[in-house]
């Protein structure tokens, strides 16, 4: 038994001090230097203020912005600093009622239009900067009256932002709710 | 269901598939000791290491030796870790300012990352402090994985050495896992997520003002050098409450794909290991086929039930898939994958929210680990644990024929089977009984987030999770409680270490047996038969121990919600 305490300890700081230490130093060196806009979390600064990162999901209400998914994370959503889901199973019954609640308002707003299930299901992190081209294209009419755009701007605009799958194989088509509203922003007084 | 998303399941087979035999052969020079590309540069660290820590390589150790070696190992691991989490207010970065980590949760943590299971009672961004995840977590990602393989080596070589005493040097193999395979990965992982936009830094918080003018707190920290290793070392402990799902831990579908890769890959290419080690790859890829077999069911199985969607949801007026917990730019196929290959390779990361699956995609994970993470399994771990059914199946063929049973011309007998039941049924007997104690305990109760089956569900899951090394969870339960941290925290030591030592013993003793050739009546255990046969221990084994547990979770909840009732 005690033959092996010496090699155990000293192998455990070794480790330590490679795996703990030197590993993430090293890949965090490497990485400021090759990739410093990720590295950083990919950060958008407008006129000299950070205003979100590209990767993470934003709450937005107003009437003049796409809507984003429902989200878990924080008392009102989106807070980056404790993502969640919802974690809610399929026969619960707070689930259920909070979708009623969803799919009465986006049948208000957009009647006859099918209610498209990413804006009634919370997302996994609470931080999903996407949605579905179609889920965007559900809110053009609400967005046209807002801001003044007609429906055809406003497709343009989805189009242009729409994200294919990689290798048009992998994953889904997604379209980043932060860059396209940025981009609604600057085509238009913000509402 | 789309043709699109199948497509995306059968390369990701194949990618599987393709990568197994070139990385086995790779970990097989490894760890026979030959050369490598990578020796010129970590052959002279190797040897400093060996001289720091007063290890002689060239000394063998018998089963006792290396499992005693093992333990004690993991004991300082253990020690360290705890006394990290302890400490972390008076440690070093610490930017955030976050309290000592309390001791049940230091425990349970500390069980967790070194048993390789990243059980995680807490959220990353809320409570541990860059140090705590770096020295502490990280680290024991790397030995804990490397531990695994270890012992998997080891009860390799109790079939292929003939006659002998020894099973090898853990410490040799500790560090050659360690230093060959799983650094050099993590550094070309780590910096490929970079790339693709995840972060890595020591920043604090950052502070946000959003489109609507609203502060948004954005969780920083060295997060790529963390997830590259708990998915390749099959630990799966996430930089952040909601693992790979955040979109800082894997922000797009190249970065799931490769991720979903990584949590596999090694334990896939130790099959093909295995295969060469005992001169007959025909061998490895027997039990592959098997592991990919049961795998690929259960994705097909919980990719049907997903694109379903809730009927609930669906007499709303809602068409469309489950995606409750399930990311946009990931979708059905690339979230179904990923629940099945971390729940059966004990990864235990995840893409999407396992409590939210329909009850069919949530019982589908809850098999899959407690088939005892055998398909495909842990770094090391799945490839012992299909080796004792590999070992019940010669078992059960031998007694259909009346003949001693053989596996790879060592004789199973009765002390090899007696000890491989042992590591069988320890398992249910820590995952059944706790879960038993807590759906009667008010205060274990207390921790739950669903009611009815579905709450059954989230405290079978936990201790399924943690009986089987996995880490996933249900995760509306609130684990963070002295009860749950503690019996969660021993049911992890029993499924991690109750399996360890019977199967080291068991290697011990086949060692020492000589070889006896094939002759007519031998079963052979490369064949499609045996392949059939495995699987068929397999599920018979896992699903009778679990049927009724399962009946009264997932499978009540599937026919409650389609006959309209909610909780």
């Amino acid at each position: 038994m005690r033959e092996h305490f010496r090699p155990a300890l000293a192998l455990l700081a070794l480790f330590s001090l490679l795996c703990g230490v030197a590993y993430p130093l090293a890949v965090t060196g490497i990485a400021q230097l090759a990739f410093p806009a990720q590295a950083a979390g990919s950060l958008i600064e407008q006129e000299g203020k950070v205003i979100g990162s590209e990767l993470i999901g934003q709450n937005f209400s107003q009437p003049g912005y796409f809507h984003g998914r429902p989200s878990a994370a924080g008392a009102n959503g989106y807070d980056a600093s404790v993502s969640s889901g919802s974690n809610l199973g399929p026969s619960s019954k707070a689930l259920q009622d909070r979708i009623a609640a969803s799919v009465a308002v986006l049948k208000a707003e957009n009647p006859g239009a099918p209610v498209p299930a990413e804006l009634v299901y919370a997302s996994a992190s609470g931080l999903d900067p996407d949605i579905a081209p179609a889920t965007a294209q559900f809110q053009i009419p609400r967005i046209a009256v807002a801001r003044g755009l007609s429906a055809m701007q406003l497709q343009a605009l989805i189009d242009r932002h729409t994200r294919p799958r990689f290798i048009g194989l992998i994953g889904e088509p997604a379209v980043n709710v932060l860059a396209l509203n940025r981009a609604l922003d600057a085509s238009a007084a913000a509402p | 269901m789309s043709a699109n998303g199948w497509l995306q399941i059968f390369i990701y087979a194949l990618a599987l598939l393709l990568l197994t035999r070139p990385l086995g052969g790779f970990l097989y020079r490894v760890f026979e000791g030959e050369k490598t590309f990578l020796s010129p540069l970590l052959g002279p660290v190797e040897r400093g290491f060996y001289r720091l820590a007063g290890v002689d390589a060239q000394r063998e150790q018998g089963w006792l030796g290396y499992t005693l070696a093992m333990l004690v190992f993991n004991l300082a691991g253990f020690l360290l870790l705890y006394g990290l989490l302890r400490l972390q207010n008076v440690l070093p970065l610490n930017p955030q300012g976050l309290p000592a980590v309390s001791p049940h949760l230091a425990f349970n943590t500390a069980v967790s990352f070194v048993t390789n299971t990243n059980w995680q009672s807490y959220g990353g961004e809320s409570t541990l402090s860059y140090l705590s995840q770096m020295l502490g977590l990280t680290t024991q990602n790397f030995v804990s994985a490397a531990t695994g393989m270890a012992v998997a080596l080891a009860v390799v070589r109790g079939f292929v050495r003939r006659k002998a005493d020894t099973l090898g040097n853990f410490w040799v193999d500790l560090t050659r896992a360690t230093l060959y395979v799983l650094l050099p990965l993590a550094i070309l992982s780590a910096l490929a997520l970079v790339a693709l936009g995840v972060p890595q830094n020591f920043a604090q918080y950052t502070e946000a003002t959003t489109l609507e003018g609203a502060q948004q707190l954005i969780a920083q920290g060295p997060v790529a050098s963390q997830v590259a290793i708990k998915q390749l070392g099959s630990n799966g402990g996430g930089f952040f409450n909601v693992n790979s799902a955040h979109p800082f831990e894997n922000p797009n579908a190249l970065s799931n794909f490769l991720e979903s890769l990584y949590l596999i890959l090694i334990a896939a290419a130790l099959t093909n290991t295995f295969g060469r080690m005992v001169k007959d790859e025909r061998q490895g890829w027997a039990l592959f086929g098997a592991m990919a077999i049961v795998l690929f069911a259960g994705i097909a199985i919980s990719y049907w039930a997903e694109s379903q969607g809730n009927p609930a949801v669906a007499a709303m007026g809602v068409d469309g898939p489950n995606l409750e917990g399930k990311e946009t730019r990931f979708g059905i196929a690339q979230s179904v994958i990923w629940a099945g290959a971390t729940t059966a390779a004990s990864n235990g990361s995840v893409n999407s929210m396992h409590d939210s699956y329909t009850p069919i995609g949530g019982l589908v994970q809850m098999l899959n680990i407690q088939l005892g993470e055998a398909i495909f399994g842990g770094v090391g771990a799945g490839l012992y644990g299909m080796l004792v059914y590999a070992i019940l199946t010669v078992f059960i063929a031998g007694l259909m024929v009346g003949r001693t049973p053989e596996y790879l011309g060592k004789k199973i007998e009765a002390r090899e089977v007696k000890l491989t039941m042992l590591a069988v049924l320890c398992l249910p007997l820590v995952l059944l009984g706790f879960t038993a104690y807590a759906s009667v305990s008010p205060t274990m109760l207390k921790g739950l987030a669903n009611a009815g089956p579905h709450g059954f569900s989230e405290m079978l899951y936990a201790f399924t999770s943690a009986s089987g090394n996995n880490g996933s969870a249900f995760a509306g339960l609130t684990a963070n409680a002295p009860l749950w941290n503690t019996f969660l925290g021993i049911t992890m030591l029993v499924g991690r270490f109750a399996m360890i030592v019977p199967l080291l013993a068991v290697a011990g003793s086949l060692a020492a047996k000589p070889v006896v050739a094939p002759s007519l009546g031998t079963f052979p255990t490369n064949s499609g038969l045996f392949v059939g046969l495995l699987i068929g221990v397999l599920l018979i084994v896992g699903g009778l121990t679990y049927f009724p547990a399962l009946a009264l979770g997932p499978i009540v909840e599937q026919l409650a919600l389609h006959a309209g009732q909610s909780y």
